[in-house]
């Protein structure tokens, strides 16, 4: 970029980000409830995180340190180039380890340790609506949310039950937030629905195409949907990880020769490391 | 094994060297310039332009270079560039009566004030492919050393004349409806996010930056029974207007340039009720330079999402406010659709999962079952196999 000098602080005008806090403050306000914010076009493509990007932008100071996750790792391609954006139009310090970040961007996953106060999970969403995929009109949902009228998901669970033996949804797996608003916790695997409830770290949610803001704040009540006799549960694996042994994060599953031979792997890459770190010093420490 | 899986960052800066080269191309020949792309691809100019929201030639040709030549790449670029322009005013409305005509032509009268005038048009090309364009002689004889007259139908010039719109003329004589809400405060979309029901102006913004192809393909549906709007092309005209801005300090209008625009007004069919004489609607499409196709497919389709405000029923695809107007947009589709290209290892593994966990299930009742028809045990994880 030659002429990077001609763009602001975190590429966005002062006016822009501004207006997105704006919009950040009626959602702290409201929790799980969707503001409609004026997006502005960001320099990759939407569907690639520039809800998130924009979120980011507006909340960044020059004394941050950021951290981009996708997939729960830091060096899948698109979490790569995120980092490098804002290293390169922000210049502030990124990292990889989750304790050290005071801002962690991520697309898909919430990160295995638990996060702390004054930390600031942001994700990106493709689609905020929970409701979408029953009802397509934006005019119908709102009134929906107005209402809060939500039978209709339930029943939708409800059905995936009589089909399926299951509630069949896998990730994006819908939330009650403070008692009041049905939320899209984004495609994060409901595997990470818990780490929403009570969380000591703030959440932003941004939706760049779809032009839309919620949060939850720290110390909110989360709620995954549920039937009294179908009670959300969470995946588990038979395997442990591969690298760090773990039995406990999420697993990726990594095909490995044209047999279909499988390992499992933890998504969460910095996890992984700080284990297998851990697992190799005490290994060494044995030796010795 | 690990490995495979990580090294985006080495990874994406090959990537990037990798494309430089493609995109320049065979080293032995010429570079392309930005000057021979405004010149001489104007027309792909002139949709970047519009569905970039940018008037600016030269930006558009260098998004046009740098995306090597893929137009919704390069109306991306010129989008992400636009996004991050200071405002400085609001300029004035256009005035395409004031219009310095280069086409101008109706559909709906033989003649008409000022005169039809073809103007640059592939129209009635046969579409033969010219050989001769081959040879790159080099030569300029297409161009003329003075400026091509318009000539008009009658052999008129029409240059340097402004002529009333034809839909005017309907106006006055009240056979031709105002769309509803025309008056109201404008919205901007680029600074308020879209809200249904949307205002017209929103509708008319939204449907200027939508992706041509989208809109031809809805203005068209209307055309083969999925609406009945009954289009003429009233007029449709390119060239030339002033645009200006209103300057506080110092109390009057100046003008900031010209720019070329191209305006298409549709006249539709529209039979009136116990409360309001018969009388004809309209739908308009506009664009930055000559993109003709698009500015008709717009107005077909403004006129289709008239539907709720003339009170006809809402039961098309392009009549659909929220269909239309949410997926119209190249950047924000495209940007949608390729991102199935980004890793969801997270997602297809959840859903990995259960599915593995289901036929698991469902192996073991059919199972169950058949030992319960037969009495004996049988191995019907191998049938299903």
């Amino acid at each position: 970029m030659p002429n990077q000098e001609q763009y602001n602080f975190a590429y966005l005008d002062e006016q822009s980000k501004r207006t997105i806090r704006r919009g950040l403050l009626k959602a702290v306000a409201i929790p799980g409830h969707q503001v409609p914010f004026a997006g502005r076009e960001m320099p990759m493509p939407y569907g690639w995180g520039t809800g998130g990007v924009q979120v980011t932008a507006s909340i960044l100071g020059k004394d941050d340190t950021l951290k981009v996750i996708d997939q729960g790792s830091d060096d899948t391609t698109n979490a790569v180039s995120i980092r490098r954006f804002f290293h390169k139009t922000a210049g502030v310090q990124t990292t990889t380890d989750t304790h050290e970040a005071s801002v962690i961007q991520t697309r898909h996953r919430i990160p295995e340790a638990p996060l702390n106060e004054g930390q600031i999970l942001v994700f990106q969403v493709p689609i905020p609506e929970p409701l979408r995929f029953i009802e397509p009109s934006e005019t119908e949902t709102m009134k929906m949310h107005a209402l809060e009228e939500y039978g209709v998901m339930h029943v939708k669970l409800y059905e995936d039950i009589a089909h399926h033996g299951h509630i069949a949804t896998t990730y994006a797996y819908p939330v009650r937030v403070n008692d009041r608003y049905v939320m899209d916790p984004s495609p994060i695997p409901k595997f990470d629905n818990p780490k929403l409830h009570m969380s000591r770290a703030l959440m932003l949610f941004g939706a760049g195409r779809e032009k839309r803001l919620y949060a939850i704040p720290p110390y909110t009540k989360v709620h995954s949907l549920d039937f009294e006799d179908h009670p959300f549960e969470i995946q588990s694996w038979d395997e442990a990880c591969h690298v760090c042994g773990s039995a406990t994060s999420f697993l990726d599953e990594v095909i490995i020769n044209n047999d279909g031979d499988r390992m499992f792997v933890c998504s969460d890459s910095h996890y992984c490391q700080q284990r297998s770190g851990e697992t190799q010093a005490l290994e060494q420490a044995d030796q010795a | 094994m690990y490995v495979a899986v990580k090294g985006g960052e080495k990874a994406i800066d090959e990537a990037h060297a990798f494309l430089a080269e493609k995109r320049r191309g065979n080293p032995q020949r010429d570079e392309i310039s930005v000057a021979q792309l405004e010149d001489q691809l104007g027309l792909a100019v002139d949709r970047v332009m519009t569905e970039g929201s940018l008037y600016d030639r030269e930006l558009a040709a260098l998004a046009l270079k740098q995306a090597m030549g893929d137009n919704v790449e390069a109306i991306f670029l010129l989008r992400a560039y636009r996004t991050t322009l200071p405002r400085f005013g609001t300029s004035q409305a256009i005035d395409t009566n004031e219009m310095r005509v280069e086409r101008r032509i109706s559909a709906t009268y033989k003649d008409v004030p000022g005169g039809q005038a073809l103007g640059p048009t592939f129209d009635y090309t046969h579409r033969l492919l010219d050989f001769t364009l081959l040879a790159e002689s080099g030569s300029t004889s297409a161009q003329a050393d003075t400026p091509r007259e318009n000539i008009n139908a009658s052999g008129n010039s029409t240059d340097h004349e402004a002529y009333a719109r034809v839909s005017s003329f309907l106006r006055r004589e009240g056979l031709l409806k105002l769309p509803k809400d025309l008056a109201e405060q404008e919205v901007d979309i680029t600074r308020e996010p879209l809200m249904f029901p949307c205002p017209r102006s929103g509708r008319l913004q939204s449907l200027v930056r939508a992706d041509e192809g989208f809109l031809v393909s809805l203005a068209y549906s209307t055309q083969r029974g999925y609406g009945r709007t009954h289009p003429f092309a009233g007029e449709i005209r390119m060239g030339y207007v002033e645009v200006e801005l209103f300057i506080e300090e110092l109390g009057f209008d100046i003008s900031l340039g010209e720019i070329c625009v191209t305006e298409c007004d549709m006249i539709n069919q529209f039979a009136g009720n116990e409360n309001e004489a018969p009388q004809f609607t309209s739908g308009y499409g506009i664009s930055f330079g000559f993109c003709e196709r698009k500015t008709m497919a717009m107005a077909l389709v403004d006129r289709s999402l008239q539907a709720t405000d003339l009170g006809e029923s809402v039961d098309t695809p392009a009549a659909q406010e929220e269909f239309v107007l949410a997926h119209c947009d190249n950047v924000e589709a495209s940007g949608f659709v390729s991102h199935l290209k980004l890793p969801h290892y997270v997602d297809f593994q959840s859903e990995l999962a259960l599915v593995r966990k289901m036929r698991g299930e469902y192996f073991k009742q059919h199972q169950d079952k058949s030992n319960l028809d037969q009495g004996t045990p049988s191995d019907s994880e191998e049938k299903h196999a």
